[in-house]
């Protein structure tokens, strides 16, 4: 298991990571996500060994390896743009980690034609790196990255430099090769898609420290920040003050299940979901319908006090309506 | 095809044919005319040619070494004065020989500062180090010569670098060792074979260094060809030598195309900022190698100017008494005719040959040379057959280019046509590169927008074509100008007496002996360095905001 434990990296001066822990069982993916910036593949040049942290640990099963250099470690890294050596065809590339191993070749070419299996790419060892479609080059680095057999695999925004109907595919891929292999994995992006597709754990990075973690599911329904709840989009957020036991907003006044209590007169955030809410004429929050958007499951519905929600039918632009909040719909965010 | 395409090719072929292809042919008549040449022509031939494999050797070994590290240096470090630096490296490769001869002259010969400063230090008598007519004078030109391209060539390679691939390296495994033996050389190779080879090319046949530098006992192809050719009038064996000297490029021609055009890598072009020095190694790295190249590109080039303002010597026939101080005697004298110099002309009419000449140069090279870049432009079969012979005369050596011209137009020696017409044949395949892709990356649906706006085809030509690429002809204009300006070997070979260049005068002058004439070369050689540095100013500030606008 690969442990992180308070690890510190500034850049050119400035603190970029804070002080960073956690860790990563066997047969687990954890999602770093943030924004681009935050020090996120930072994070795993300083686990690959590329780069030194100005302080902290990074353990494996309980070992330091920070005497261990970046080509003894083992751990595989897929780089956003591929980064497949252009001197050499697919074959070359995927072999690359086995020879560093001085494998046999028999066993090196066996390996090499399973991991361009695993990826799909079964019959292109002969092709040049260059010839190929991003997608296809990204598979090839995939399959580098996983053919030498690491003890663990992190990927930089593997699937920034792709299209949208490619990056679903290649993300069910990988995941499905995760699953297969059952080898411990950092991923790491900055969509949240992405994250909640492939992670078992999200941990989200801002400002150099890991704000929250949680599986997909905790994390949404529970940000733990504005910051968060923003970057999620998990909702509609109202500023507000506590004024005897409810939160005072510029749209009414609201009793939300808060997990802590408030001091009078707080300025707290209100976080109001956009898919619990229902179309209600004794509803409490009253508005005119700006725009409709159409999704796949509905309408997106935009109010002139700025809300957005999620409704099932469509209301015409222009008409007034009033909306019902259910307490489930609400809660209270602590202040950033 | 189009009567329009057979006029816009009419006159660069009928040019080509009578100055480079008919004199071609009449080298191999007479070089291959085995009865001509004496018994002793095979070792003879082959001493000259092992020389100057030799020189080449040593030479592109030096530069390497010079070279690599300097590539290194302005690739991967960032440090106060890095682009000055560069640019400083870069000079020496646009100069005329005879301007980097008598730099070297100025600070290493036996009237340069260095020996100047030793016997003033120590009080002697002759000059301590000698530079003048060694091999080492020779070697260290080439290198102050050539270091640009390996700095450019592997520097580019070296920024093109994607960082990542080492790191993916890495994390598979692979020891830093390893990572450069797998990674590292071979993306870098393309870049380190072409450079090798041009290095060696231009070492290979180097004329002017060798000349001016070397002396006479240093006898590579070119200094045989033109002794031969001028001091001995052996023009069957100067044609013979010639004939190796072609077949050695045509080799390396060959090996180019094999060696570099094949391997040409596909490499997404990263920007990896260079890095400020880290550690202590890294300090003393960039501090030392910075100030040795600073010393080493700017001794030279900054003697040259000092020396020609400068009286350091004593007066004729008076040796006890040096006079030292500021002079522009040097520059006056070039105006004043005397008896016993080495022309019947004041040495300053040279200035004024070697401009008028470079003003033909330059007029004939655009006028020739505009009409086919407008047709290699937009090329068709005929124009991809004929694009390669355009650029053979720089395949050919200066000095073959004027042995061609004696012996296919021997009768008009006596007119002072012959160096405008060589220098043409030079700067023309420059002018056609410059252009060609400027005429090129006009699209064709600016014209076709002229068009449909109401514009004759004379208005496109004027309001699209000619706006879009005055500056790119302007440039080729500067070109071909300092290129005939600084001419040295075909010139050596064709001038008049009567009608002397800048770059032939200094020569001369160098090879004088006394005070005034040393004077007067530096003087000649300062001027020639400060037009033909102003050239390529006026064309690095043409090139840039152009390449940028499309």
């Amino acid at each position: 298991m690969l442990e992180l434990i308070d690890l510190h990296k500034s850049y050119e001066g400035k603190p970029l990571l804070k002080g960073i822990s956690f860790s990563v069982a066997h047969g687990e993916t954890v999602c770093l996500l943030g924004a681009s910036g935050s020090g996120k593949s930072t994070l795993l040049r300083l686990v690959a060994g590329i780069e030194m942290p100005e302080a902290g640990l990074v353990r494996w099963d309980g070992q330091d390896q920070a005497r261990l250099p970046a080509h003894r470690r083992n751990f595989g890294l897929v780089f956003q743009d591929y980064a497949l050596f252009p001197h050499m065809d697919v074959t070359g590339n995927v072999a690359f980690g086995l020879k560093m191993q001085s494998i046999p070749r028999e066993e090196l070419n066996r390996r090499v034609s399973e991991a361009l299996e695993q990826v799909n790419l079964a019959g292109f060892g002969a092709r040049r790196v260059t010839d190929l479609s991003g997608g296809e080059q990204q598979r090839v680095a995939l399959a580098r990255a996983l053919a030498s057999g690491p003890r663990l695999l992190m990927f930089d925004e593997p699937l920034g430099a792709l299209d949208r109907s490619l990056r679903e595919d290649l993300l069910a891929e990988i995941r499905r090769i995760l699953h297969a292999t059952g080898v411990p994995a950092i991923y790491v992006t900055h969509d949240q898609e992405e994250a909640y597709a492939i992670a078992d754990r999200i941990l989200l990075l801002h400002e150099g420290c890991i704000v929250q973690q949680g599986s997909p599911a905790e994390v949404y329904a529970h940000p733990a920040s504005v910051w968060v709840a923003r970057f999620l989009g998990a909702g509609n957020i109202l500023p507000g003050v506590m004024h005897s036991g409810k939160v005072r907003t510029a749209l009414g006044d609201f009793e939300p299940t808060c997990g802590h209590a408030h001091r009078e007169g707080e300025s707290v955030h209100l976080l109001v979901s956009a898919h619990k809410v229902q179309l209600d004429p004794g509803g409490q929050i009253a508005g005119r319908v700006v725009d409709v958007i159409f999704r796949q499951d509905g309408f997106k519905v935009l109010l002139d006090n700025g809300l957005t929600f999620h409704l099932p039918e469509a209301p015409a632009v222009g008409a007034a309506v009033r909306l019902y909040l259910p307490p489930e719909a609400l809660a209270c965010l602590p202040d950033a | 095809m189009s009567l329009r395409r057979i006029l816009s090719w009419s006159g660069i072929l009928l040019f080509l044919t009578l100055f480079f292809f008919l004199p071609l042919a009449r080298i191999l008549l007479v070089g291959l005319d085995f009865s001509a040449l004496g018994s002793g022509t095979l070792p003879y031939t082959l001493r000259v040619l092992g020389f100057t494999l030799f020189q080449a050797l040593l030479s592109t070994l030096l530069t390497f070494l010079l070279g690599l590290p300097a590539a290194v240096l302005l690739a991967r470090f960032e440090f106060r004065g890095r682009s000055l630096l560069r640019m400083l490296t870069a000079i020496p490769f646009m100069l005329p020989t005879v301007v980097v001869a008598s730099a070297f002259t100025a600070w290493l010969g036996a009237r340069g500062w260095f020996n100047l400063a030793l016997q003033a230090l120590f009080q002697l008598e002759a000059p301590p180090v000698v530079f003048s007519g060694t091999l080492g004078a020779i070697l260290t030109a080439h290198v102050f010569y050539n270091a640009t391209i390996v700095i450019r060539m592997v520097g580019n390679s070296l920024n093109r670098l994607d960082p990542r691939l080492a790191q993916a390296a890495q994390t598979l495994g692979a020891s830093p060792r390893r990572l450069f033996l797998l990674v590292t050389l071979p993306i870098l190779r393309p870049a380190l074979i072409s450079a090798l080879l041009l290095v060696f090319f231009f070492n290979f046949t180097s004329f002017g260094v060798i000349l001016l530098l070397g002396g006479p006992q240093f006898s590579t192809l070119e200094v045989e060809i033109y002794t031969q050719a001028l001091t001995f009038l052996n023009l069957p064996l100067a044609a013979w030598l010639t004939l190796v000297q072609l077949v050695c490029t045509l080799v390396f021609a060959v090996l180019y195309s094999r060696l570099v055009t094949r391997q040409r890598l596909v490499t997404e072009p990263r920007a990896d900022p260079p890095l400020r020095p880290r550690s202590w190694r890294q300090r003393l790295f960039v501090a030392a190698m910075s100030a040795l190249l600073c010393l080493f590109f700017a001794l030279p080039l900054v003697s040259l100017p000092l020396r020609s303002v400068i009286r350091l010597e004593s007066e004729r026939g008076d040796r006890t008494q040096v006079h030292y101080g500021l002079t522009l005697d040097y520059y006056a004298e070039l105006f004043i005719n005397r008896r016993g110099s080495a022309f019947h002309v004041p040495p300053g009419s040279a200035l004024l040959n070697s401009v008028a000449y470079a003003g033909l140069t330059m007029l004939l090279a655009l006028l020739l040379g505009f009409p086919a870049a407008r047709a290699l432009a937009r090329p068709g079969r005929f124009e991809r057959l004929i694009d390669p012979l355009l650029l053979l005369p720089l395949g050919a050596s200066a000095v073959t280019l004027g042995l061609g011209f004696i012996l296919a137009y021997g009768r008009w020696l006596a007119s002072p046509w012959l160096v405008p017409l060589a220098h043409t044949l030079i700067a023309l395949p420059f002018v056609i590169r410059v252009l060609q892709p400027a005429l090129a990356s006009i699209p064709d649906r600016l014209r076709q927008a002229a068009v449909t706006l109401g514009a004759s085809p004379a208005r496109v030509l004027w309001e699209v074509d000619w706006r879009l690429v005055r500056r790119p002809v302007l440039s080729a204009a500067v070109f071909a100008f300092t290129v005939s300006l600084g001419e040295f070997g075909a010139t050596a070979l064709l001038y008049r007496p009567e009608y002397p260049t800048l770059p032939v005068a200094i020569y001369r002058f160098l090879a004088q002996p006394g005070g005034m004439n040393y004077g007067q070369a530096m003087a000649m050689a300062t001027i020639l360095m400060v037009v033909a540095g102003a050239g390529i100013l006026l064309i690095e500030k043409l090139r840039l905001p152009s390449s940028s606008e499309f």
